[in-house]
């Protein structure tokens, strides 16, 4: 037992009591910290696959920016304890089959695919962590005209949202 | 023996850890001393004066009454994100520091550099992505006090923190650009020289001052920090304590100690960035100034003890006698030659961060608190755009010869 193979650990089983604490919180606040649960412990294992930028933008981005306005709207709003309703009959019997069906479809896919048996295999990751020189050299030179584009469609989203904001006056 | 020599990394760093903990609680409890005794001296009056020398036991008698006190939990309240909110500010406050450089990575114990904890490739990023998630502690406390100032409190200072967080990134980023890396070390390596190589001051080939900038950063910084004059979150006047109102006992103290942490972080950050980190201002020739710390000292201990014979009566001259051994003991010892290469980097650092804190002990001590719609305008309107304005001419002013080159 290696110390970045007990940290996968810890980190895999933290973000599956997450994303469950996810679905069965009732309060929507137990619901937003367990996504933050998850979020910062994918983080976790991104940095042990050597990828330190991912690992720093998804604290950044998701728990720091993203869940903190859901938190925010939760307060503001003052949101209320979850109301259930029946549940529904085709996800009471199909969803447990269903599942199963797609872990056993991933499962299935690791254990076959080569770039499947090289993330089984590679728990603790490659050694060879990219630099983020080199990731910003693929972003801005490589990949710029998606890039920007995306960046245009950021804006563009952001426009909308004012526009939509403003409508009352 | 063997065990040491197996693992350097674990051992060395469990040490580092240990140690910085020690430090760091140390000065958190004396922050306080300091910050109390600033502003009253500002203020005209004493301060801290009956608690040992100079009010200098204060903390210790302030962390025993803490700990003695009732802890309550007002009805109602969510308990587990009640006592999860104040945990989480004063970690993610704490666990900040273990990024920050205090020294040169050339100091090193066997084979592992000492004066920094985690030396990561991109730094600045895990610095900023802690802090980008202490909102949680301030706005969780809030929500779960169930309770409806804390509740005002949180939801102002979660949108405090998430507009002036912007403008904190953008100031930074000039600095970036003008070094290259997200690397502290080499940060610090890039302002090589003497004072005026300070990315705050240097003119130079494709440079520009990041003077902007590190204003930018540092009004950004207080309001992130939730520091007067941008201290609505806590806005005793309007909102009892704003969103720790209902913490009692040792949970108080922890926003409390996460607060300072907070400060000092971003006081080690400014250092960083704009002042040159554990550089000395002083060119490298003159080897003389290497021999500060220890005369800083041993002048420190002749004046405590003056002090001692002259001003202080009854247990606190017993803890003034304390003080000052201490103070000529250390300086003694910084004149050997090792202790002397090790202490420099250190020393110079945590100066500056010492002159960074005493300013914003000054700007609390001196200005108002701002009226919350004076407060979000300052930072969308003015902070905002004069820190993009200072990005893009540095950016220009960066590729310009570049440009000229290839016109």
């Amino acid at each position: 037992m290696t110390l970045p193979f007990i940290v996968f650990f810890v980190c895999a089983i933290l973000a599956v009591v997450g994303a469950l604490t996810l679905i069965l919180a009732r309060e929507p606040i137990h619901s937003a910290l367990a996504l933050v649960l998850v979020m910062v412990s994918l983080a976790v294992l991104y940095l042990l696959l050597g990828a330190e930028f991912i690992a720093a933008v998804q604290i950044i981005v998701y728990a720091g920016a993203v869940m903190v306005l859901f938190v925010f709207v939760i307060m503001l709003l003052n949101a209320g304890v979850e109301e259930r309703t029946d549940y529904s009959k085709l996800a009471k019997y199909a969803g447990l089959p269903l599942g199963i069906f797609l872990l056993l479809a991933l499962a299935y896919w690791m254990f076959d695919s080569f770039i499947g048996k090289q993330i089984a295999n590679g728990v603790g990751g490659t050694n060879a962590s990219v630099s983020t020189r080199e990731l910003s050299a693929q972003l801005f030179q490589k990949y710029l005209f998606p890039f920007e584009a995306t960046s245009i469609l950021i804006l563009i989203a952001i426009l909308g949202a004012l526009v939509l904001a403003k409508k009352d006056e | 023996m063997d065990f040491i020599t197996q693992h350097p990394v674990l051992v060395v760093s469990l040490a580092k850890i240990v140690g910085l903990m020690f430090v760091l609680m140390t000065t958190l409890a004396y922050l306080s001393w300091f910050e109390r005794k600033v502003i009253a001296h500002i203020q005209s009056r004493w301060g801290p004066y009956y608690v040992g020398a100079h009010g200098l036991l204060q903390p210790l008698a302030d962390g025993v009454k803490f700990l003695f006190k009732e802890d309550l939990t007002p009805p109602g309240a969510d308990r587990f994100v009640y006592i999860l909110a104040p945990v989480l500010a004063l970690t993610l406050a704490m666990t900040t520091l273990a990024l920050i450089p205090f020294g040169p990575p050339s100091v090193q114990w066997l084979g592992e550099s000492t004066l920094i904890v985690a030396d990561s490739s991109i730094g600045l990023m895990f610095v900023f992505a802690i802090t980008s998630m202490g909102v949680y502690g301030v706005a969780l406390a809030g929500w779960s006090s169930n309770s409806k100032y804390p509740l005002l409190g949180g939801l102002r200072s979660s949108a405090q923190m998430i507009s002036y967080e912007v403008s904190l990134t953008l100031a930074v980023v000039g600095v970036v650009l003008l070094s290259g890396t997200l690397n502290f070390n080499e940060m610090i390596a890039h302002q090589g020289g003497n004072f005026w190589h300070w990315n705050i001051f240097y003119v130079g080939h494709g440079s520009f001052p990041q003077i902007v900038g590190f204003l930018c950063y540092f009004m950004s910084a207080v309001a992130e920090t939730n520091r007067a004059p941008f201290d609505l979150p806590e806005g005793e006047t309007e909102l009892v304590g704003g969103f720790h109102t209902e913490y009692s006992s040792f949970k108080f103290a922890m926003f409390f100690m996460a607060e300072y942490a907070n400060m000092i972080t971003v006081s080690c950050l400014a250092t960083i960035l704009f002042f040159g980190g554990w550089l000395s201002p002083f060119p490298e020739s003159w080897t003389f100034m290497r021999y500060l710390p220890p005369v800083g000292l041993l002048a420190l201990a002749v004046y405590l003890a003056y002090d001692t014979v002259v001003l202080a009566r009854g247990i606190a001259r017993i803890q003034l006698i304390v003080v000052t051994t201490g103070a000529l003991v250390i300086g003694l010892a910084c004149l050997h030659p090792v202790v002397l290469a090790i202490i420099q980097g250190p020393f110079w650092f945590l100066l500056k961060v010492g002159l960074i804190m005493f300013f914003y002990v000054w700007t609390r001590a001196t200005l108002p608190r701002l009226r919350y719609d004076q407060l979000m305008s300052f930072g969308w309107k003015f902070l905002l755009p004069v820190s993009l304005a200072n990005l893009v001419i540095t950016a220009l002013v960066k590729v310009w010869p570049l440009l000229v080159n290839h016109g």
